[in-house]
């Protein structure tokens, strides 16, 4: 029964941090209907950022003020001259956008590469192997702290989207772009912050997540496909599936980590997200409906 | 050609370029004809040379018997998973088969006492030259070139460009999409196969990051369907020249260029660069992709008009 309850925790705070994953991607799917495959290398970007932060003394909590904020930015140049101009060409394939953050994706990785060599880098703070206990069950520190400033940023977003103006016409450019531009809304300027948003988003996950994992360049890969099938369990556009979508997620990887083996820990993400795609085509989206 | 030049390196370079002329075009049949865009093409190819390894290894039978069978393998596996996931559409499909991609690859990984795990298969080349391989090489290409121009030219050939323009007015008009999309699927799958049990052939060694590699087999073989010209019959030829020619650049690094140009004025700075440059196909790749979809969204093939114009100064018309 420990196992089992020690296995259900690990998963839930390893799935908040998912859900912050999954909410900047789930964002940038719902407003602008294009897959951002290079969304696990924003991240990494954002670690490199952290971990050169802290290489300076700061601490990778801190460091979130100055990785966020750039992240924002490289997301909306991003946004604005790579991928806006694609809407202008004509094109066979209207799988271009993907295609072009794959290619993003690519140059994110490899330029860190040069800089920082494919050696797996630490950040080792006070906090990063610490552990306390609740009854007999252990709690990593690090993750369970990530954990409340993950569910508080998703929390923020929430309400950033329901309340606020700027929230309301990104809602509406992802309902419907056309009927969001005649009611006056600059569909254009919403998909920038979109974008930005999203790697701001993504970008806070990867400081948090910096003190307990190790930090390559390659790691972006695996990380876009896990936002990615959240975005799917989740349903798009919509955050609070992203936060049942992460949880789900962090849960049944660390299952199988148990009970099946640690080998089958990616296999186990991507059976799901085919299942879901097959039968639950809307994600938790139906069952929330935000 | 084998008779002009007698030189290894060329030749591997043409059986290489031979052999994603095979893999673009049947890329560009399910993606630039029938508009289901495969992200997961080392599948395919990871399948047809499994299938020749893993026949010689444990059955002791010759390769060729793989070559055969590679392709067919990699039908049955594609037909499955097409079945499922044809009813997800644009990208959503492209995901799946990045999934596929990755469920294979893993799965490689884990049946360790089956496939050899990481550690790979290593087989036994059946001939020493690399003649033989040219000659196969070509008329894999030419057999693929006039299967492509046949099926194109063919009723299910228009039926497939006419599930990319408008899969839901092919419908109406009462086009079995979900079958067309299997047929496509299952002539690109056939042809990647095929090519994966000749890279099987050739190198004599495969491991599962080899040959099921999202960089250097799916997204390559999507690069020369791009670059070469998407819904074109000789656009992915074109592509596998120009691809293989960038990689080849710089795996030597632009042809030892900066190692010369660094063993001549004795400068230790432009010998590391040379040593950087053949690190950096990835980010060649991806800078490629970039530029490519920005500027030449149709290819070099499709937009030969547009090139002739800007870069030739020349009237398109004339």
């Amino acid at each position: 029964m420990d196992v089992f309850l020690q296995t259900l925790v690990a998963g839930i705070l390893k799935g908040g941090l998912y859900a912050l994953i999954g909410i900047g991607m789930t964002l940038i799917m719902g407003v602008m209907g294009i897959i951002n495959l290079a969304h696990g290398q924003l991240m990494m970007l954002a670690m490199y950022v952290t971990f050169v932060l802290n290489t300076m003394g700061v601490d990778p909590y801190f460091s979130l003020f100055v990785a966020m904020p750039l992240l924002f930015m490289l997301g909306v140049a991003i946004q604005k001259f790579l991928l806006n101009p694609l809407l202008k060409t004509e094109t066979i394939l209207p799988e271009n956008q993907v295609l072009m953050t794959v290619g993003i994706g690519m140059v994110l990785t490899e330029v860190v590469r040069f800089a920082f060599s494919s050696d797996y880098k630490y950040i080792t703070t006070t906090y990063s192997n610490q552990t306390f206990f609740l009854g007999n069950i252990s709690f990593s520190s690090a993750l369970t702290i990530a954990f409340g400033i993950a569910i508080a940023f998703t929390v923020a977003m929430f309400f950033f989207l329901v309340k606020t103006d700027l929230g309301r016409s990104i809602r509406a450019t992802a309902q419907d772009k056309d009927a969001a531009t005649l009611m006056g809304v600059n569909t254009g300027r919403i998909t920038v912050i979109t974008f930005g948003l999203g790697s701001g988003l993504v970008a806070a996950a990867g400081c948090l997540l910096a003190p307990v994992y190790y930090i390559f360049p390659d790691l972006g890969g695996p990380f876009t496909a896990k936002a990615f099938i959240i975005t799917i369990l989740g349903g798009l556009g919509s955050t609070v599936g992203a936060i049942f979508g992460g949880v789900t997620l962090g849960m049944a990887e660390s299952m199988g980590a148990t009970y099946l083996g640690m080998e089958y820990e990616d296999i186990i993400g991507l059976t799901i997200f085919v299942l879901v795609l097959l039968f639950l085509p809307g994600g938790f989206k139906r069952l929330t409906k935000i | 050609m084998p008779l002009v030049m007698k030189d290894n390196y060329y030749l591997h370079l043409m059986i290489l370029f031979l052999m994603w002329v095979v893999i673009g075009s049947a890329w560009n049949l399910i993606a630039g004809y029938t508009g289901q865009v495969s992200f997961g093409d080392a599948a395919f190819f990871g399948c047809g040379a499994y299938t020749a390894g893993l026949l010689a290894t444990h059955l002791g039978v010759s390769t060729w018997w793989g070559l055969a069978l590679g392709g067919f393998t990699a039908i049955a596996v594609g037909l499955p998973f097409g079945w499922i996931c044809f009813r997800m559409r644009g990208a959503y499909f492209a995901l799946a088969t990045l999934a596929l991609n990755e469920v294979l690859r893993h799965a490689a990984t884990i049946a360790e006492g089956f496939t050899g795990g990481m550690v790979g298969i290593l087989i036994m080349p059946s001939f020493t030259s690399k003649a033989p391989y040219y000659y196969i090489a070509l008329a894999m290409a030419v057999a693929s070139l006039a299967s492509l121009q046949l099926v194109v030219r063919s009723k299910p050939g228009y039926y497939f460009v006419s599930i990319r323009e408008d899969q839901d007015a092919a419908e109406s008009l009462g086009i079995n999409t979900h079958f067309y999309k299997m047929l496509s699927l299952a002539y690109a799958a056939f042809w990647t196969g095929m090519a994966g049990a000749l890279y099987m052939n050739y190198m004599g060694f495969i491991d599962p990051h080899v040959v099921f590699n999202l960089h250097d087999i799916s997204i390559m073989a999507i690069l020369v369907g791009i670059v070469g010209g998407v819904g074109t019959v000789y656009g992915p030829a074109v592509g596998a020249f120009v691809m293989v020619a960038i990689q080849e650049m710089f795996r030597s690094g632009f042809f030892g260029l900066f190692k010369w140009l660094g063993d001549v004025s004795g400068s230790d700075s432009l010998v590391r660069v040379a040593a950087v440059l053949t690190q950096a196909h990835v980010l060649g790749f991806g800078i490629l992709v970039v530029v490519v979809i920005l500027f030449l969204p149709n290819g070099i093939v499709g937009d030969w008009p547009k090139i002739r114009k800007r870069v030739f100064r020349l009237d398109a018309g004339a």
